[in-house]
């Protein structure tokens, strides 16, 4: 199975090096096992979106566009605003991206950054209802990946909170009231760690992603709770690993959510 | 999970709407061999899940582009039938079966020696009958009969297992009211000799100290499965069954 989120092959003798400086609580990049890369958010890039971020994690860099319409609401839920969640993987942005319909990979991520915001119930659907079990909002957050260097769960993630905590629900546009702000009540954040040998480092970039065995992604809000989590590639954690993961996501967590809400623009961390 | 309703789904007695104790597994029977025409099958009722695996492989990888050099691809398609839910699901992969199939996928590759077979591939089928909760966890435990039905190196067997929270109480096993209507679902695939996560999911509002007591309920409860698992196995070369 070609892993399409791998440049294929990372020469063994820079697999040896990365595991070498792992010895050394070290990284490849200089980082340490829990520093994240330098985040750069620029919220309502794209202004025809109702909310947009633009957001650069090290080198990896994500576009979320949100756009928000009136539509039906689900018969099992009349009384509640709908979100859906797409990543498009688009080949402009890896040698190993292709066109076409979307692939698991891209599959997977929507639907791990999807679990964080439904799950954390990050946006008060409730208080999108147009008519009740008529009409109600619809929000779509949609991603796309413009340059892919590692990490893209954590990208996305950052990326989709910001463009949402820019949105505006275009309510005059539709000619059903003033416009409002998209109501955000949570927070939610994933960090996603790779594991190397038996190292476990946080934001892995391409190099670190293209060695990694295992994978794990733990998504946590502001109030310390874990709202998802993901496990991914061949190998295995255990269950030390994993309590472990999880305490670190909380703390880094919430470093990368302060940078989020405090607009991290231009800044570096 | 989380949908809002005013069904108690624990009573008063701490019992659940299934009358099972929190940590309380449901009914589990497995058989294997039940697709002759495959090299390794298996069928799983769990609750009220219906499930059956079958494995074909190793055998060469089409399309070319997949092989890879030094090992096998492990393929696990998840699949549910139209008729297995209430309301009638449109057959065909969707984005939620795209999603499981690769989980499980990397999941099986971890326990299967993969290295012995070179340019081949290992297609495990999964397909739910009937669902009723649970159906990964209960497919990959069906997956990893199969696949040692199909005499696949392993270097130990998979079990899957979930646990959850539900009115404010971690329980395990969720059955269908519980994951609709509960707070959480932590979905887990366990290899039981070492302890090795191979699987987890988790979607829902918990607490680290909530987390916790629901991932070592499921592997506490793996325990429990994996001797059912090597029964099963045991029971089909004793030839019990004819």
């Amino acid at each position: 199975m070609s892993n399409k989120f791998s440049e294929g092959v990372v020469a063994e003798s820079k697999r040896d090096y990365i595991k070498k400086l792992a010895l050394h609580g070290t990284r490849i990049d200089g980082r340490g096992f829990d520093d994240v890369r330098p985040i750069n958010i620029e919220k309502g890039f794209i202004k025809r979106a109702d909310g947009s971020a633009l957001v650069q994690l090290g080198d990896t860099k994500v576009l979320v566009g949100v756009k928000i319409e009136p539509g039906e609401p689900f018969p099992d839920t009349p009384n509640s605003g709908i979100m859906t969640t797409n990543v498009e993987l688009v080949p402009l942005a890896s040698p190993t991206f292709e066109p076409g319909p979307p692939s698991e990979e891209a599959i997977e991520l929507a639907r791990v950054v999807d679990r964080g915001i439904r799950e954390s119930h990050a946006i008060d659907l409730e208080k999108l209802v147009i008519e009740e079990g008529e009409k109600v909002w619809v929000v779509f957050i949609d991603m796309h990946v413009l340059d892919y260097h590692g990490n893209l769960f954590d990208a996305c993630g950052i990326a989709a909170l910001a463009a949402l905590e820019d949105a505006t629900v275009p309510a005059e546009k539709f000619g059903v009231g003033e416009d409002f702000k998209l109501p955000l009540v949570h927070y939610p954040v994933p960090v996603t760690f790779a594991k190397i040998g038996d190292w476990i480092v946080a934001d892995p970039n391409l190099d670190e992603e293209s060695i990694a065995k295992a994978r794990l992604t733990v998504t946590t809000n502001e109030e310390g709770k874990i709202n998802a989590m993901q496990k991914g590639l061949f190998g295995t954690f255990t269950y030390d690993e994993v309590k472990k993961v999880i305490n670190r996501s909380l703390d880094i967590g919430q470093k990368v959510r302060e940078k989020i809400l405090g607009g991290a623009d231009g800044e570096e961390n | 999970m989380g949908m809002k309703s005013d069904i108690r789904l624990i009573d008063d007695n701490g019992l659940r709407i299934d009358g099972r104790l929190p940590n309380q597994l449901r009914p589990i029977k497995m058989d294997v061999g039940e697709v002759k025409r495959a090299n390794g099958s298996a069928y799983i009722e769990w609750g009220g899940n219906k499930i059956i695996a079958a494995v074909y492989g190793p055998r060469e990888a089409y399309p070319k582009h997949v092989q890879e050099s030094d090992r096998a691809i492990v393929r696990a398609r998840y699949n549910m039938a139209a008729f297995s839910v209430d309301e009638r699901k449109r057959p065909g992969p969707d984005r939620r079966s795209v999603e499981l199939s690769k989980v499980i996928s990397e999941a099986l590759t971890s326990v299967v020696f993969v290295e012995k077979f070179p340019r081949t591939a290992i297609d495990v089928y999964i397909e739910v009958l009937q669902a009723d909760a649970g159906t990964r966890v209960a497919g990959i435990t069906a997956a990893s009969l199969a696949l040692a039905h199909a005499g696949i190196p392993m270097r130990d067997l998979v079990v899957g297992c979930a646990a959850g929270k539900v009115d404010g109480v971690v329980v395990l096993d969720l059955n269908k009211e519980e994951d609709n209507f509960g707070e959480a679902d932590v979905p887990m695939a366990i290899l039981p000799r070492t302890g090795e996560i191979a699987l987890l999911q988790m979607d829902g509002d918990l607490t680290y100290e909530e987390l916790t007591n629901a991932m070592e309920m499921a592997m506490d409860a793996a325990k429990e499965i994996y001797s059912m698992e090597i029964e099963t196995l045991k029971s089909k070369y004793r030839g019990d069954e004819e």
